[in-house]
């Protein structure tokens, strides 16, 4: 009775802990907080695994507390223990109970691995080579920002991931320069993209969890790949699917930014002499991934961050162009565009601030 | 017992090269010394199998290019056999024979500079004829360090039986030397064997394609 | 023979440690070393908890914090724990099993050399033009990328004193095969030698793989070589392996020792043999062997597919079950037993919950779809600071309190050492248990900095005060080891008075041939069991005759120095400068000569008489 009592609290206790748990962070960027299947099947696999494991250290921490409470040497206490050798029966109860208690783990763990693993819906092409009835984003990940690439939109788009709620979206995944880490927190766990190779896999954004988390979540590079890698952030933009295809569409439709006032054409001057050759301003870019060597501008006005880090404002477009080494050190853009005089920067920034392409 | 200790044929032992702690302590650690340096070749080879035939473009030369048969088995015949004149050095090692030791270890030492001679034309010759160079690709630096790895574990092990003998060559066996003769010659066939897996995993199945 | 250790100059010592090949003074060489970069270690991570403090800080910039971040670990590992297990190793594993030193006493110095002089020179990277910076896992691509010299300080660094470990490596393996006193068979060797065995060959087969990483690295670095250049067809997930399978190893090599310490403390402070023994040995067997099957759960995330990833995720869980049972044999070791609470006591007990919270999210990150979500965040930051610090490191702070009576003759202060242990612990469970929660709420790690309005900030801050409370305890750990030393009581044979193996029953600090006769072991707890029939000494194997010990030699220094200078040479090679060359040349040079000189010339040590020992004894309590 009083056995089963314990177990009863033992039980209140988890449930605690995994209210505890899931109490952490902020939505857009707790992996406690999952706003996908993907995420949700890996906090499950956390609930799961932490449920076993406190179960363990419960066990330990009596028997622990109970040794060290009745074993204590009194002062002058000069008598000898009984020397033990070992217990058979006890050995084998420490050794089994594990063993069952990992396979409890084991097999979900395995099952879950080959689940998120299946992206065999991305290699169904219809005659055209697109993709059936999937959607497939290519991400590459550069010194200090990331490519989102829709290869059956004909649509190049970078720092701000835009994705179709409530439906699997799947990912290429590569670097151009060393390895980096593709890693949005609330929608699930990370994977490598390598220099050599693509990496595949597939994430779900939950249409009411986005919404909790105002439609924005961070994403984030986990893995060390210079002195900016902590500033190498870029945001994901869930979208409903009518949303996105209507977003889609905005994208394919831009030929060539139009930008008003006299300012901004002077900055437009300045970008097709100083910038143009690294950053595109469109998002048809048909070039080959090796000659895109910055990210796309086309929707800059509409960003969520101005370098992925900085808050989205005037003054920080500014900040950044003169000087891009203060905010992200180590980043390929600096030294490459000559020195801008302040008026060359204001008009730059004026152009740039009208690169959109939804708000129009 | 002294190590230094002159012995006639009556009184050297049957195992001079584990007869003392020091040489046992030297045998021993040899053997697992060997163990690790297993391991560095796995590991060299499986960088090779992962690396063969990966070149920047279409007209780098690859495995099939540039293997020959004739000439890595001659090289492979020499390093047998001079692991067969090295076992008949420590069968006279192991009967007092100094003399006959030495002189067959003059006979793996000089198959030994062959098979390395061998082994700098070969380098020599893809160089030469299919720019196939440490710095061309993946294929060759992994080609290099692992076939140069064992050709310079080859001249360490020449460099070391020669030391030994001219330090020896006055004073005969006892056994202190004992053991250094002996753990030379394991190395020697360690190397050997290590060369087999060479000439099976990269030169044989290279060929093959 | 018998004063030739007393009253010598202060040049004479410096000359006597430089060329000692006793395995007793390598010992307080390696702990001297560990110790003091241990220190440049922990300032390092002070630096990294200051920086991240408070959001956006701007204490270090972006580049230097990842140096530190590198130096932090690559220090840690390479060169705190692994000398400071090797101190341990020295001091301890020759007189466990009674011998009179390890089966080869030069290399012991050797390989020592080695690991200062490749340490030493990773540090100097700090003076010239920057340290490593691509983490101490130093992946090949950023590794490849990185400007300026750090990386090669990193590989030629590492390569050299990755010689010297092996080197221990093989030769404790031969010194507990071959140097046993009579009696001491294998299943009657204390825990911390069993552990110490396991680790050695360990260390054999894990230290190749990285021999060979690093070769690749520098060939790809200094000589031109491609095997990482994607461009030119190499691999960068070559270079992952190779460490990996080196790196898995390696804690495996760290925490092995701590478990043998713990098993050691805790028999002798409950005066009550280990529990479990022999499932303890196949325990520590099976975790070493485990050990090798597990590296590519590092790589979870790197893309080798779900057939890999399942696999090494059922064989890391697996690892749980060996070490479980070792947790539970230490409980029920102190079970019935008369648990008497010293400062190595304090640390073996706080140890069990400890290791069982590090030991329990390695089990979560077993779990590869959940690992995806934890993998380089700071979820894995706490996990393996929960596993090395509160396993290897309360295991050799409780080593060093538990054998500094017989490394030095004297017994640390007890009320110091209890402060040291009590800001310790409690600033490391401020420092980490709060990371679990920052990697889980979205903090990758390694980051230099991290946004305000994340909700980190609190976590963050939390953990830098426990930093502090860590590097208070330490501070007071130093000054205690200063007084104590300058205070010096000696002490006698047993300072603990409940010691049970064999090197309780000898002098403290051992004479340098340790044992006068070589004791006859007749059961575990060799010396336990001699006291339990009332005896005060252990039984002598042999009659009283002449010792025969190896010769003092500098040459170790020559081997090690001359690699360094070459290592220079090698390192400067690739910026085209014309007197690269003929340093590498010299310092080969001081190498090989060095090395032939130890060839053909013949050592045979020399014998203490039988006479001289008689004397010794007369003499009494001689230090």
């Amino acid at each position: 009775m009083k056995k089963r009592l314990h177990k009863w609290r033992l039980i209140a206790l988890l449930g605690i802990v995994g209210l505890v748990l899931s109490g952490c962070g902020e939505p857009f960027v707790s992996a406690l907080k999952p706003a996908g299947d993907v995420a949700q099947s890996q906090f499950d696999l956390l609930i799961l695994s932490t449920l076993i494991m406190v179960l363990v250290i419960i066990v330990v921490i009596i028997l622990f507390v109970v040794v060290i409470l009745r074993f204590r040497r009194k002062k002058g206490d000069e008598t000898i223990p009984k020397q033990i050798e070992g217990s058979h029966k006890l050995e084998i109860i420490w050794t089994v109970i594990p063993i069952l208690l990992l396979i409890v783990l084991a097999v979900p763990t395995v099952v879950t691995t080959f689940d998120l693993a299946d992206t065999k819906a991305m290699d169904k092409k219809d005659k055209d080579g697109k993709t059936k009835d999937a959607l497939v984003v290519n991400v590459r990940a550069n010194l200090y920002w990331w490519e989102f690439e829709y290869p059956d939109l004909g649509v190049v788009t970078s720092q701000d991931l835009v994705v179709p709620t409530d439906q699997k979206v799947y990912f290429n995944l590569t670097a151009s320069d060393v390895k980096h880490s593709f890693w949005i927190p609330a929608a699930g766990g990370k994977m490598d993209t390598n220099t050599d190779g693509v990496n595949k896999f597939y994430l779900e954004f939950d249409s009411e969890k986005a919404e909790d988390s105002n439609n924005i979540f961070y994403g984030k590079c986990a893995e060390l790949c210079g002195p900016s890698h902590a500033l190498m952030d870029f945001k994901v933009v869930p979208k409903s699917k009518s949303d996105f295809e209507a977003w889609a569409k905005d994208m394919k439709s831009v030929k060539e930014p139009v930008v008003e006032g006299d300012v901004a054409k002077q900055g437009e001057a300045v970008f097709n002499k100083s910038c143009i050759g690294c950053h595109a301003v469109t998002p048809n870019d048909s070039r080959p991934e090796a000659a895109r060597q910055a990210p796309n501008l086309a929707t800059f006005g509409e960003r969520q961050r101005i370098a992925g880090v900085l808050d989205h404002t005037e003054a920080n477009v500014k900040n950044w162009i003169k000087d891009p080494e203060k905010y992200k050190p180590g980043n390929t853009m600096t030294g490459t565009y000559g020195e801008l005089s302040d008026s060359d920067i204001d008009a730059l920034t004026a152009y740039l601030l009208q690169l959109k392409v939804e708000e129009k | 017992m002294h190590a230094d200790e002159k012995f006639t044929d009556a009184t050297w032992p049957a195992s001079p090269e584990k007869a003392t702690l020091e040489g046992k302590n030297k045998y021993l650690g040899f053997w697992l010394f060997l163990g690790g340096e297993t391991v560095l070749f796995a590991s060299l080879f499986a960088t090779y199998l992962a690396l063969k035939d990966k070149v920047p473009n279409g007209e780098a030369a690859l495995a099939k290019d540039l293997f020959e048969l004739p000439l890595t088995f001659v090289a492979t015949m020499l390093l047998l056999t001079s692991s067969l004149t090295s076992v008949y050095a420590m069968y006279h090692m192991k009967n007092n024979h100094f003399k006959q030791m030495q002189a067959w270890l003059v006979i793996t030492i000089a198959l030994g500079f062959a098979f390395l001679g061998l082994e700098i034309y070969e380098f020599n010759h893809y160089v030469h004829e299919f720019h196939h160079t440490f710095t061309s690709s993946a294929f060759g630096s992994a080609f290099y360090t692992l076939v140069g790895f064992h050709g310079g574990h080859v001249a360490f092990g020449l460099l070391w039986f020669i030391s030994l003998m001219v330090r020896n060559a006055r004073r005969g066996l006892n056994l202190y030397n004992a053991p250094k003769f002996y753990i030379a010659s394991l190395y020697w066939h360690f190397i050997d064997v290590v060369w087999v897996f060479i000439f099976t995993v990269v030169y044989l199945m290279g060929m093959v394609g | 023979m018998s004063t030739y250790a007393n009253k010598k100059g202060f040049g004479a010592t410096i000359w006597d440690y430089l060329t000692t090949v006793d395995h007793k003074k390598i010992a307080i060489l390696y702990l001297i070393s560990g110790g003091l970069f241990f220190v440049i270690g922990g300032l390092e991570a002070m630096f990294i908890r200051i920086q991240l403090a408070i959001p956006n800080n701007d204490f270090v910039s972006a580049g230097f914090y990842n140096e530190i971040l590198t130096m932090h670990g690559t220090t840690m590992i390479f060169l705190a724990a692994m000398p400071l297990v090797f101190a341990l190793m020295n001091a301890v594993v020759p007189l466990q099993i009674g011998a009179r030193d390890v089966a080869f006493p030069f290399l012991n110095s050797l390989g020592f050399w080695l690991f200062f002089f490749g340490g030493v020179f990773l540090n100097l990277s700090w003076f010239l033009g920057g340290a490593p910076d691509a983490g101490w896992t130093s992946y090949a691509s950023l590794s490849l990328h990185s400007a300026g010299h750090g990386i090669d300080f990193y590989v030629l660094g590492l390569q050299i004193s990755g010689f010297g470990s092996l080197m221990a490596g093989i030769n404790f393996l031969v010194t507990i095969i071959n140097m046993r006193a009579p009696g001491m068979t294998y299943m009657r060797m204390p825990l911390f030698t069993w552990s110490t065995f396991v680790v050695s060959a360990l260390i054999l087969f894990a230290f190749p793989p990285l021999t060979v990483g690093l070769v690749l690295m520098m060939f790809d670095r200094m000589f031109g070589a491609n095997f990482f250049d994607v461009a030119a067809g190499g691999n960068t997930i070559i270079w992952e392996h190779l460490f990996w399978i080196f790196g898995h190893p390696e804690v495996y090599i760290l925490i092995l020792p701590a478990f043998g310490i713990f098993s050691e403390i805790f028999a002798t402070f409950s005066r009550k043999r280990l529990f479990g023994y022999s499932s303890m040995v196949f325990a520590t067997v099976l975790i070493g062997f485990l050990g090798f099957m597990v590296w590519a759960h590092h790589m979870f995330t790197t893309g080798l597919g779900p057939i890999a990833n399942a696999i090494f995720a059922v064989a890391t869980m697996a690892i749980a079950v060996p070490t479980g049972i070792k947790i539970f044999n230490w409980i029920f070791t102190m079970w019935g037993g008369s648990v008497k609470f010293t400062v190595p006591m304090l640390y073996a007990v706080a140890f069990i919950p400890t290791f069982t919270m590090g030991g329990v999210t390695g089990i979560m990150l077993a779990s590869a779809p959940a690992d995806y979500q934890y993998h380089d965040s700071y979820f894995v930051v706490a996990h393996f600071h929960y596993v090395i610090v509160g396993g290897v490191v309360l295991g050799l702070l409780a080593g060093i309190n538990f054998y500094w009576p017989k490394m030095f003759g004297t017994l640390l202060n007890e009320k110091l050492g209890q402060i040291t242990f009590w800001t310790f612990l409690i600033g490391f469970h401020l420092t980490f248990f709060i990371q679990h929660f920052l990697g889980l709420m979205g903090m990758p790690r390694r980051v230099f900095t991290f946004l305000d309005n994340q909700g980190l900030n609190t976590g963050n801050m939390i953990s830098t005060v426990g930093a502090f409370l860590m590097a208070f305890g330490v501070l007071v750990m130093v000054i205690n080891i200063i007084i104590t030393s300058v205070k010096n009581e000696k002490v006698g044979n047993d300072p603990w008075g409940d010691g049970r193996t064999l090197e309780w029953s000898i002098p403290s600090p051992p004479p340098f041939y340790n044992f006068k006769q070589l004791p006859l072991v007749r059961g575990l707890d060799a010396y336990w069991v001699e006291k339990m029939e009332g005896k005060k000494e252990m039984t002598p194997a042999e009659p009283l005759g002449d010792i025969h010990m190896p010769n003092s030699s500098f040459l170790p220094v020559m081997i090690a120095f001359g690699l360094f200078v070459a290592a220079f040479g090698a390192l400067y090679h690739m910026d085209d400068k014309s007197w690269t060359l003929p340093i590498i040349i010299v310092g080969l040079l001081i190498t090989f000569g060095s090395m032939l000189i130890r060839s053909v010339k013949d050592d045979h040590g020399f014998h203490i008489h039988k006479e001289d020992l008689m004397d010794d004894s007369d003499k009494g309590g001689k230090a």
